[in-house]
C-alpha cells in the first residue's frame, strides 16, 4: 500500500533525508493516531495532498500560461496583481486570487431549457476521474498514492469517463454549440486515445508490467552517466512523440482545440456554464493535462529519476515536477505558436498517420526486445520506424498538391 | 456480506432499475453507465483488478458513448408519452420470480456443483497475460478475427456506394458547368491550392 517502507533516518546522508522528507513527515503524522485508524489516516493524507498540490499548481500555471503566451505574442501578460493589500506585485503571479474570487462570486446561470440534474453533474463527473488518475502516478521515490497491479490500465480506464462528462455537459445544455462542441470533443478524444494507448503499450511490453512503480524502476539505471530513459531508444523516442501529440489532443489544447474553438462555437461543450462550474471545467482540463503529462513522464522520461548519474542527489519529487513543468511549458509554447487544425486534418492525422505509425512502433519495440544487446538493434529499429514514417508521409502527401500559398490582398 | 458490497450492490441495482424506468432515453443510458460502473466496482471488490478496469475502459469509456451517440443520432428529443410499463407487468414479474426460484432450487439441490468454495486463484495481470498467450491463444485469435471482420463489415456498410460510371460522368460534367457559370470569386483569401495536409 501507501509509502509503507520504514525509513531509518540514522546513517543516511542529508540528500536521502531531503528526498524522503514528505514520506517521513507523513509517517510521523500517522504515528500520532491510534493503530486502528492508521490506514485510514494514511490514505486520507495522501488523497488530500493530490488536490492540494495540483490545484495550487493549476493556479500557478494559469498565470504562467498567460504571461508566457503574452511574451511569445509580444505583449504584456497579467503583471499587476501581487499580494493583496500590499504594494508587492510578484510580476503578476497573484492574478489567480482575484480570478478565483471572481468565479466563486459570479452568478451561476443554468439555462431554463437545460437538463438540470445532468447539467449539474457534468463538472463533477469530469473532476472525479481526473483526480483519480493521479492515484497511480509515482511523483517521487516511495511517493505513489496506490501502487496498483494494473496501474497504467487504471489510468486509461478512468480517463474514459472524461468523454462521458463532456457528453453530459454538451447534451444537457440544450444548445447547438454545446452539442457540436461535445460531438467534436468525443470524436477527437476517441480517435486520439488509440495512438495514446498504443504508444504506451511499447513501454509495457518492454518492462513486462503495468505497475507504474516498476516502469520507473526499469528506467532507473545509468550507462556512462546517462539514464536509461525509454525516450533514449528509437522506439521510445517515436513513442514519446506520438504520446505527446496524442496527449495534446486528449487535453483539448491548441492545435487540437476544435471542441472549444472560440471563433466557431463560442466555447464548445461548456458554453452554458458560468461561475464556479466554468472554473471547474477549467480546473478539470488543466488537471487532466498535468495527469497525462505525468503519465508521459512515468512511461518515457524516467519518472522521478535524474537524467545523469551525477545529478542523482537531487530530490526525486523535484525531478518529477521539473519534468512536468518542462512539458507544460512545451504545451504553452505550442499553444502560442500553432494555429488550429481543420476537422478533416485532425481525423486524417489520427487515423492515417498516428495509428499506423504507433502499430509499427510496437513491432519495433518487439524487435528491440528480441535482438538482445547487439548494437545492430539500434540500426534495425531506427530504420523500421523511419521507413514507416517516410512511406506514410510520402503516401499521404504526394498527391495533396501543396504549393506556396498566395494571398490576394495581403501582398 | 460487507457493507462495501451492500452499498455497491444497492447502487448497481438502483441504477439498473432507473435505466429501465426513466422516460428520457439519454437519462436511461447514463443510469446504465452507473450500473456498469457498479459492476466494475464489484469486480474490484473481488480483487479482480484487470477485469474491473477493463470493464470501465470498455463499457464506461466506449460502449456508453456508443449508446448515447446512437440515441442522439436516431431519436428525436421528445420523450414518449405512453406508459413505461407494459400492461401485463405483474404477470411478467410473477413468471420471472417463478423461473428464478426454480433455477435457484435446482442449483442448490444439485450434486454436480462442489459445495465448498475453491480457493481464489491469483489473478495478477501477468498471469492473465500468460494464460491468454499460451493456453487460451486460439480463442483470443478467433475473437480478434471476429472483431476484425465486424470492423470491416461496419466500414463497408458505412461506405458510400460508388456511383455508376455513366451517372458519375454526367454529375461531374454538371459540376464543372456550374463552376464555370459561377462568377469569378474575387473575395477569396486563399488560393485554390490550399488543400489539406494530414
Amino acid at each position: 500500500m501507501m509509502l509503507e517502507i520504514a525509513l531509518e533516518l540514522d546513517g543516511r546522508n542529508m540528500f536521502e533525508t531531503l528526498d524522503q522528507i514528505f514520506v517521513t513527515l507523513k509517517h510521523q503524522a500517522v504515528g500520532f493516531v491510534p493503530d486502528a485508524w492508521q490506514p485510514l489516516v494514511s490514505a486520507l493524507i495522501s488523497v488530500a495532498l493530490i488536490p492540494l498540490v495540483f490545484a495550487t499548481l493549476f493556479a500557478f500555471v494559469t498565470v504562467f500560461e498567460r504571461k508566457g503566451i503574452g511574451r511569445i505574442q509580444n505583449r504584456y501578460g497579467p503583471n499587476r496583481v501581487g499580494i493583496p493589500l500590499t504594494k508587492i506585485r510578484l510580476c503578476g503571479f497573484g492574478q489567480f486570487i482575484p480570478d478565483g474570487i471572481k468565479s466563486l462570486t459570479k452568478e451561476d446561470i443554468v439555462p431554463r431549457a437545460a437538463d438540470q440534474v445532468v447539467h449539474f453533474l457534468a463538472p463533477v463527473v469530469l473532476l472525479i476521474p481526473v483526480l483519480l488518475a493521479y492515484a497511480v502516478l509515482p511523483m517521487g521515490r516511495n511517493m505513489t498514492a496506490v501502487d496498483l497491479d494494473a496501474g497504467v490500465l487504471f489510468f486509461f480506464a478512468v480517463g474514459g469517463a472524461v468523454e462521458l462528462s463532456v457528453f453530459m455537459a454538451g447534451w444537457s445544455s440544450h444548445n447547438k454549440y454545446s452539442l457540436l462542441g461535445a460531438m467534436r470533443a468525443i470524436a477527437q478524444m476517441i480517435s486520439y486515445e488509440i495512438p495514446l494507448i498504443l504508444s504506451a503499450v511499447t513501454v509495457i511490453m518492454i518492462v513486462g508490467s503495468l505497475k507504474t512503480v516498476d516502469i520507473v524502476a526499469a528506467q532507473n539505471h545509468y550507462t556512462f552517466g546517462l539514464a536509461h530513459w525509454f525516450v533514449f531508444t528509437p522506439w521510445g523516442l517515436a513513442g514519446f512523440i506520438l504520446f505527446f501529440i496524442a496527449s495534446l489532443a486528449e487535453s483539448n489544447r491548441t492545435p487540437f482545440d476544435l471542441p472549444e474553438a472560440e471563433s466557431e462555437i463560442i466555447a464548445g461543450y461548456f458554453t452554458e456554464y458560468s461561475g464556479f462550474k466554468f472554473a471547474l471545467f477549467f480546473l478539470g482540463e488543466y488537471l487532466g493535462m498535468f495527469a497525462i503529462n505525468g503519465l508521459g513522464i512515468t512511461l518515457f522520461l524516467g519518472g522521478w529519476t535524474a537524467p545523469f548519474s551525477f545529478l542523482t542527489w537531487g530530490p526525486s519529487y523535484v525531478w518529477f515536477f521539473a519534468k512536468l513543468m518542462a512539458l507544460v511549458f512545451a504545451f504553452i509554447w505550442i499553444r502560442a505558436t500553432l494555429p488550429r487544425l481543420r476537422m478533416d486534418q485532425l481525423m486524417n492525422f489520427a487515423w492515417k498517420f498516428m495509428l499506423p505509425l504507433s502499430l509499427v512502433n510496437i513491432v519495433a519495440a518487439g524487435v528491440w526486445h528480441f535482438m538482445g544487446h547487439s548494437p545492430l538493434r539500434w540500426v534495425v529499429c531506427t530504420s523500421l520506424i523511419f521507413g514507416a514514417y517516410a512511406i506514410l508521409g510520402w503516401g499521404l502527401m504526394h498527391n495533396q498538391k501543396l504549393g506556396k500559398r498566395t494571398y490576394h490582398f495581403a501582398d | 456480506m460487507s457493507p462495501v458490497f451492500l452499498i455497491i450492490a444497492f447502487v448497481t441495482l438502483f441504477a439498473a432499475a432507473a435505466a429501465m424506468s426513466l422516460r428520457n432515453l439519454v437519462h436511461c443510458a447514463l443510469s446504465l453507465v452507473v450500473a456498469l460502473a457498479g459492476l466494475a466496482a464489484l469486480y474490484l471488490q473481488l480483487d479482480a483488478q484487470f477485469v474491473g478496469f477493463a470493464q470501465i475502459l470498455v463499457y464506461v469509456g466506449a460502449v456508453a458513448i456508443l449508446i448515447v451517440f446512437a440515441v442522439l443520432l436516431t431519436r428525436s428529443d421528445a420523450t414518449p408519452n405512453q406508459a413505461i410499463l407494459a400492461p401485463g407487468w405483474i404477470v411478467g414479474i410473477a413468471v420471472s420470480a417463478v423461473v428464478f426460484a426454480t433455477l435457484g432450487w435446482a442449483a442448490l439441490n444439485s450434486t454436480g456443483l462442489p459445495k465448498e468454495m475453491s480457493p481464489a486463484p491469483v489473478a495478477t495481470v501477468k498471469n492473465i497475460g500468460d494464460m491468454l498467450m499460451t493456453q487460451y491463444v486460439l480463442p483470443l485469435e478467433v475473437i480478434g478475427l471476429l472483431l476484425t471482420a465486424a470492423l470491416i463489415g461496419a466500414v463497408i456498410i458505412a461506405m458510400k456506394e460508388e456511383p455508376l460510371s455513366n451517372s458519375g460522368r454526367s454529375r461531374s460534367d454538371g459540376a464543372s458547368l456550374s463552376k464555370k457559370s459561377e462568377p469569378p470569386h474575387v473575395g477569396s483569401y486563399g488560393s485554390e491550392k490550399e488543400g489539406g495536409g494530414v
